[in-house]
């Protein structure tokens, strides 16, 4: 054996040995965070974070999200994601488990210090979404290390999103610390930018009385330009908080709009049928378990026919016999709407019953940093669209509709010309009911599933339709959209509270001016 | 009895056998003891679980032989989550059913409306819930929280161990709510926190539409300063509210909530995996593991014949309630209401968490302080405690009018209102 050879051996079998005791160092290092104690935990963080270690970004992440458990056998610390395969994870292979495992809990403070030390690891990261989180997730940890780390990311960078986050982060720094000519180059890169970062590092500028004037000015110039985008993107987010509300608020009185608007039925029972299509959501998700967001689309005429089918029972077991005597009708729809929660009570029991939203209405669509739109308001406010098109639809181009409008404008004259008056009454009152049970499903996905969640919403409902006008579908979609926006844009000025009764207030002194409403029915029909 | 409601009907049939038994010897008579909690109506969702962990406790300790040879007799009232209806019910069970003690109410304004009633007639309430405090009555003790038992140290955590500068103190438009904003707004003002670094928020019961409020708790907390909400956002408005918090892409890494309200039954109905790292302060949690704690579940999923059932602040509170309700009849050797109300002082219990609750002079109890993160399983990882326990403190010494107010109900004071500069004491007695 060569001399050399041999040295090369000798080198090579102290690395592998060297290496071998990293190895076993790191395992041990993790080791220390079977512990209850969150400061030793966080000391362990660090280290692992510091430690270089080529499993480091994969045990942080694994910490972070939970999936980091303890092997009550073997003592050894692993690494299991939902329930795939174990690892081990100090050196990534699978080990077979046979304790029990027991997850190592990650709190807020530790998970912050993780996402720091992996946006340092992920920022050569091979994904440009990955790579753009890293840069983003330092904007608030800038030294010198750290823009060290940035300036050579920003040499190799040829994503043009991920070059222009790393210019922001950059001009960060400089705004803080650079010379002047780098805080000027860096007013401009900041000026216009909506980040939240950009804006503050704007206003501190402006104000830091140690900064020569014209770079104060500067700033503050920069920062005014931002600020006029800042407040319209801030209106078009009132407007379509606005909206949202709107829709709600239309899917929930546009079943009222059919029973109380067209037949003239006063429904107090008409929140229970949202619930109705609520609790029916709620059946069959837990039928199809797995299937989530597919029972979701299928309680959509699921709920319809529950909640028709309820309204049919009810208009043909009481209402019939009291039409033309809205105060007993009142006053027995309200027995009901008791009932049907109490029903509900013993049935599903006294607790809210959790439905849950599927992956694709979470979450939200980030325009800018200022103005994101969340999902499941956005597919709401279509749904609401498409149930009110399709109502007036059917009222307006089907037999059906027809003969609902000729009952309800002239019942002596419909029947006279052969339409079954009783079968129409039943009929329409189970349409508005259905309509009331899609509602609800669409409720499910945005407040509370239980007994009393009828209650919140019969009071609105009642209030869309008078104030759009009885009897007019357009005027409860106006009606809608007109208070939900009124509301929104009251709300950060006076708070919630006061919002609505200002609401309440403006509602009560229309009303007081035009008592049929905004859209009145003209004619004969509007004196029957 | 007939009110009683059927699940009760093996337990009353049970007392009735066992009435008719030791119906030879005709003094033993049972104890009656009031359960006053809603089980219908919007606090039914909270309440009941209170009615049936009453109703455990008590054919438990029937099943120990009673209390001096007397057997507990439960009576279960429902005022409905109505709060005038919580004083009828209250005379109710005192005038005609003749009870010695009363464990119930909930919300603060049910706890105002029934206390009037306790005091004319002198029966003592047990009152399981946290509170905003600034009230000692003779006749109420007060085993949840007072404010410097979850309030004040759920802040210095913030500030301490998370470095929040700013605070969102978010919550609904209610007495308890209100109080504890004003006295956290205080106690951060005196500590250094700018007025302009705190936003008080309040919205209405049940509010489900939350797209404004979190917009701007958003545009609040990207101001460059660490920030938090405190929130005593109560019952079902808690859902929406952490719904919307995930779906704007807020997580407890940028801004986290801290809730005062939400407990492991506020949990069961959502999915809490987006909401993992926000936290709640209690004296509490399913999770903590201690022998006792883990004795309590088990009993209660007996109970209950419902393992997914959880077990929460106000039950501990129940438990701990009782019991010291138990020592005290013992200590008096009778149960008679003025006799046990003023053998109560000093009395001590276990907690389920390891320690010894102690009643003190003011009516509030000893508890430990715990600070739990949201986990997706929906229970609570216990993050932090402190090092002791706390005692209960009526009147709070952040609030200048109130920080000069004691109350002491032993002799000589036997006061619940007492003013140290003026040496009065208030004819008001709560």
């Amino acid at each position: 054996m060569s001399p050399m050879l041999r040295t090369a051996l000798v080198i090579g079998l102290s690395l592998a040995l060297s290496a071998a005791a990293v190895a076993a160092d790191f395992a041990t290092l993790l080791q220390g965070l079977d512990t209850r104690n969150f400061r030793e935990k966080m000391t362990v963080t660090e280290q692992i974070a510091g430690s270089g270690h080529p499993r480091a970004a994969a045990v942080l992440t694994a910490l972070s999200a939970g999936d980091l458990y303890v092997d009550d056998a073997s003592g050894r610390v692993v690494i299991r994601h939902d329930d795939g395969p174990v690892t081990d994870a100090a050196t990534g292979e699978p080990v077979a488990s046979h304790g029990g495992l027991d997850r190592v809990i990650a709190n807020i403070l530790m998970r912050r210090r993780i996402e720091g030390a992996l946006s340092r690891l992920r920022l050569n990261a091979p994904a440009p979404q990955m790579r753009l989180k890293a840069v983003r997730g330092l904007f608030g940890d800038l030294d010198e290390n750290t823009v060290a780390l940035l300036r050579e990311r920003r040499d190799a960078e040829d994503d043009p999103r991920v070059a222009a986050a790393l210019a922001v982060g950059l001009a960060l720094y400089d705004l803080r610390e650079g010379s002047r000519g780098e805080r000027m180059a860096a007013i401009d890169e900041l000026g216009g930018n909506l980040a939240p970062e950009a804006r503050n590092a704007l206003r501190q500028a402006a104000a830091d009385g140690a900064l020569p004037g014209p770079v104060r000015e500067a700033a503050a110039s920069a920062l005014a330009r931002t600020q006029t985008w800042v407040s319209f993107y801030d209106r078009v987010e009132q407007i379509f908080f606005g909206l949202s509300l709107g829709s709600v608020l239309l899917l929930a009185a546009v079943g009222l709009a059919i029973t109380f608007g067209v037949m003239g039925v006063i429904n107090m029972a008409h929140g229970e049928l949202i619930m109705l299509g609520a609790y029916t959501t709620f059946v069959l998700q837990q039928l199809m378990p797995g299937h989530i967001g597919l029972a979701l689309v299928l309680s959509v005429p699921a709920a319809f026919l529950v909640a028709g089918a309820f309204g049919v029972v009810i208009e043909r077991g009481v209402i019939r016999h009291l039409y033309g005597r809205p105060l007993e009708t009142l006053l027995a729809t309200f027995g009901i709407s008791l009932i049907l929660q109490q029903l509900v009570r013993t049935v599903f029991s006294p607790l809210n019953r959790s439905v849950s939203a599927p992956e694709w209405l979470s979450g939200s669509v980030v325009l800018n940093p200022v103005l994101s739109l969340t999902v499941n308001r956005l597919v709401i406010i279509a749904f609401a669209l498409a149930v009110f098109t399709l109502l007036v639809l059917v009222l307006n181009r089907t037999s059906l509709g027809l003969k609902v409008r000729a009952v309800s404008q002239n019942r002596a004259m419909a029947r006279a010309v052969g339409v079954r008056s009783d079968w129409v009454d039943a009929a329409t009152f189970g349409l508005g009911a259905g309509v009331a049970g899609i509602a609800g499903v669409a409720l499910s996905q945005l407040t509370n599933v239980g007994p009393n969640m009828g209650q919140s919403y019969i009071i609105d409902s009642f209030l869309v339709v008078v104030f759009g006008g009885a009897g007019n579908l357009l005027g409860t979609l106006v009606g809608a959209m007109t208070l939900g926006v009124l509301n929104k844009f009251l709300e950060p000025a006076t708070g919630a509270v006061l919002a609505k009764i200002l609401v309440l207030v403006f509602i009560i002194l229309f009303i007081q001016k035009r008592p049929k409403g905004l859209f009145p029915q003209r004619g004969r029909a509007a004196e029957a | 009895m007939r009110t009683i409601r059927k699940r009760l009907a093996g337990v009353v049939a049970g007392l009735a056998l066992a009435g008719s038994v030791g119906g030879a010897h005709a003094a033993e008579e049972p104890i009656k003891v009031g359960v006053l909690h809603s089980l219908s109506g919007t606090m039914a969702i909270s309440e009941s679980t209170l009615k049936d962990t009453m109703l455990m406790l008590i054919e438990e300790q029937n099943a120990k032989g009673g209390v001096l040879g007397r057997k507990l007799e439960p009576v279960v009232v429902d005022p409905a989550s109505d709060w005038p209806l919580f004083a009828e019910k209250a005379r109710q069970l005192i005038t005609q059913e003749g009870v010695d003690v009363i464990f119930g109410a909930w919300t603060s304004v049910s706890r105002k409306s029934v206390l009037p009633v306790v005091e004319e007639l002198k029966v003592p309430l047990f009152y399981p819930v946290q509170y905003e405090g600034e009230e000692s009555s003779k006749y109420v003790f007060y085993t949840g929280a007072a404010p410097n038992q979850q309030a004040i140290p759920a802040v210095n955590y913030l500030r301490n161990m998370l470095g929040i500068e700013r605070f969102v103190l978010e919550g609904t438009d209610y007495v308890y709510p209100r109080t504890t904003n004003k006295i956290l707004k205080r106690y951060l003002m005196d500590r250094g926190v700018a007025e302009e670094d705190i936003l008080v928020n309040y919205t209405p019961f049940g509010f489900s539409d939350w797209q404004s409020e979190v917009a701007r708790i958003k545009e609040f907390g990207s101001q460059g300063k660490p920030t938090a909400v405190v929130s005593t956002i109560n019952g079902d408005a808690n859902v929406p509210f952490y719904k919307e918090l995930a779906n704007q892409g807020v997580s407890a890494a940028d801004i986290p909530v801290i809730a005062f309200s939400v407990g492991e039954q506020e949990l069961s109905g959502i999915d809490t995996a987006p909401l993992v790292g926000h936290m709640s302060a209690w004296n509490y949690f399913q999770s903590i593991d201690t022998p006792a704690n883990e004795a309590f579940i088990e009993r209660w999923h007996e109970y209950i014949g419902d393992d997914s059932r959880v077990t929460n602040d106000p039950m501990e509170a129940h438990y701990i309630g009782f019991n010291m309700w138990v020592k005290a009849v013992e200590k008096a050797g009778t149960a008679d209401p003025e006799a046990v109300v003023d053998a109560m002082i000093g009395v001590t219990a276990p907690n389920l968490t390891g320690g010894v609750a102690a009643m003190m002079p003011n009516h509030h109890i000893t508890k430990p302080v715990f600070i739990g993160e949201i986990q997706d399983n929906g229970q609570f990882a216990a993050v932090w405690q402190t090092p002791g326990m706390v005692a209960g403190d009526a009147w709070s010494d952040f609030l200048p009018e109130s920080s000069k107010i004691i109350s002491d109900w032993r002799e000589p004071l036997a006061c619940g209102n007492y003013d140290v500069t003026t040496g009065e004491c208030s004819g008001q007695e709560y």
